[in-house]
């Protein structure tokens, strides 16, 4: 039932290198499963600086091909949506990053193969801040920013 | 106990446009319940979509994706009729996948 | 250091082109809309349809029935439409009962649970998996999605009702001396960012009567009207709403009656 996340661990292997993805976590119940791939060290960043080093994005471009919709005020911090558009050609990945979260990484998304440079997602915001879309294209890394307003905390 | 999700995959050209609702808690660790104690971390770490069995998006997840939550993606090259299954897998080790048939454009 | 980004043209663009969402430019005009049609177009109260439809159909309680024999007005287990003539005069209860309180008297009558179990528990926990009684409400809603309020007053208890209804819709009450119309008796009003719907003009009432039941976002689960009016009424401080009391269907079936024409497209999306 897993075997796709087979494939996509090769895949990482691969294309990544070991220190994008940190320790492996989040193990299947199902005995014929592997163990799908998530990025601890990423996830547990507490800043933004940490959580780019950890994608292996280094000093991201800025991008106007990275558009990012999301609503200038947010009524309600735990489901803030975001969605974004990435125009570059060969998009390989997107990240989501809100930079004052206690932790900025929001998710990570390998479009790769078969989808286009899209996602959209809702996500928790502690407070007002920007919100980052870290788009890997051709091996390179860009992104584009967008300041969402929080009229309530999504954390608590 | 893992929830059914809904699927809607609907055809613009070529293009399927996906949305997927998930029904899952995804607690962060730090919330209180109304006794005082914490909660514990219960989130929903990989998404993988796949499309006639190929995968055409693989995502990881923290927990501060919001409670029931949404993911919308664009798949390329599809028809009407084409299969797209979603995985979900939490750092619990509970799994779910649900698949629906592409639709054809209104 | 940030480069200045060539432009560049690629296939990706031109497959691209066809999705017409706006750029990440600054929003004129609300600048809470985008964030509410984000939220309302994929809303997460649909997966409670689902659930609420297996509830209707499962045998459930000491009596290890279904619903499938309640009578909504339309005759038993006719669903589709029923909410439209929602509050209306039930002979057998010799009451006017809006849907929670029909879903009430059938979960007593065919299923046997207890009446103050059911009430307990209808209004569920912010952050749960939701109540019976909320999904259920969903459920029946939504197979008058598509039609239009069409609540009628040809029946004396029911016209009485409705004048109940009204009489307390304009009541000011309570320590705080409100009444339901100071908050949304106007245009534009709002409490910090939450719009205050203006309910006695025709559209903002027929808004108001076809979205419930509705995904509450912050609570993470779908409420009822039930629900929204006892909320109102601890925001105005007054005594607790008793769930399905005659209070609450009076005031039901005056909103309803008000909002004839509307069309029930459930579930809604509140925040």
């Amino acid at each position: 039932m897993i075997d796709p996340s087979r494939r996509t661990i090769l895949k990482y292997a691969g294309a990544f290198g070991a220190f994008t993805m940190g320790l492996v976590t989040g193990l299947v119940k199902s005995s014929n499963a592997v163990a799908a791939q998530w990025n601890k060290v990423g996830f547990e960043s507490k800043a933004m600086a940490d959580a780019l080093k950890a994608l292996g994005a280094g000093n991201p471009v800025e991008s106007k091909d990275i558009l990012i919709t999301a609503p200038d005020i947010a009524e309600n911090g735990a489901v803030v949506p975001v969605a974004v558009v990435s125009k570059l050609p060969h998009t390989q990945q997107i990240s989501i990053i809100a930079e004052k979260n206690p932790r900025p990484l929001m998710a990570t998304f390998d479009v790769s193969s078969g989808s286009e440079g899209y996602v959209s997602t809702r996500i928790k915001m502690g407070e007002t801040s920007n919100v980052w879309a870290v788009v890997k294209a051709d091996g390179n890394f860009f992104a584009a920013k967008k300041e969402v307003k929080i009229t309530v905390g999504g954390c608590g | 106990m893992a929830e059914p999700m809904k699927i809607r995959a609907t055809l613009q050209g070529d293009i399927a446009d996906v949305r997927i609702l998930f029904l899952h808690p995804m607690e962060t660790g730090t919330r209180k319940d109304s006794k005082g104690d914490i909660v514990p971390r219960h989130f929903i770490q990989n998404v993988a979509v796949t499309h006639n069995g190929k995968t055409v998006l693989d995502g990881q997840w923290s927990q501060a994706i919001s409670r029931n939550p949404f993911l919308g993606l664009r798949v390329k090259g599809a028809k009407a009729g084409d299969k797209i299954s979603v995985t979900w897998t939490d750092n619990k080790g509970d799994t779910r996948t649900d698949e629906v048939a592409v639709a054809a454009a209104l | 250091m940030p480069r200045k980004q060539n432009s560049i043209t690629a296939l990706a663009v031109v497959c691209l082109a066809t999705w017409g969402a706006a750029p990440a430019m600054a929003q004129s005009g609300d600048p809470l809309a985008v964030g509410r049609q984000m939220l309302a177009e994929d809303n997460p109260g649909e997966l409670w349809i689902e659930r609420g439809k297996t509830l209707f159909h499962q045998k459930r309680g000491p009596q290890d029935a279904s619903l499938e024999q309640c009578d909504f007005g339309l005759g038993p287990g006719k669903l589709e439409g029923a909410t439209t003539r929602l509050p209306r005069y039930f002979p057998d209860t010799d009451r006017v009962q809006d849907l929670e309180s029909r879903l009430l008297t059938c979960m007593v009558q065919l299923q046997g649970f207890n009446r103050d179990d059911i009430v307990k528990r209808a209004i569920s926990p912010a952050g749960s998996n939701g109540s019976d009684v909320e999904a259920l409400t969903l459920y029946i809603t939504s197979r008058s999605n598509g039609m239009k309020m069409n609540v009628s007053l040809s029946h004396q208890k029911e016209y009485d009702m409705y004048k109940a209804g009204e009489y307390l819709f304009y009541r000011r009450s309570g320590q705080t001396d409100f009444a339901c119309v100071q908050c949304h008796g106007g245009a534009n009003k709002r409490i910090r960012l939450q719009d205050l719907i203006h309910m006695t003009d025709k559209k903002g009432v027929q808004e108001v009567v076809s979205t419930w039941p509705a995904y509450r976002g912050a609570h993470f689960v779908v409420r009822t009207m039930q629900w929204r009016l006892s909320d109102c009424f601890w925001q105005m401080r007054l005594p607790e709403l008793t769930y399905a009391s005659d209070v609450s269907i009076a005031l039901t079936t005056y909103l309803h009656y008000q909002g004839n024409g509307a069309v029930i497209k459930v579930p809604g999306f509140k925040r």
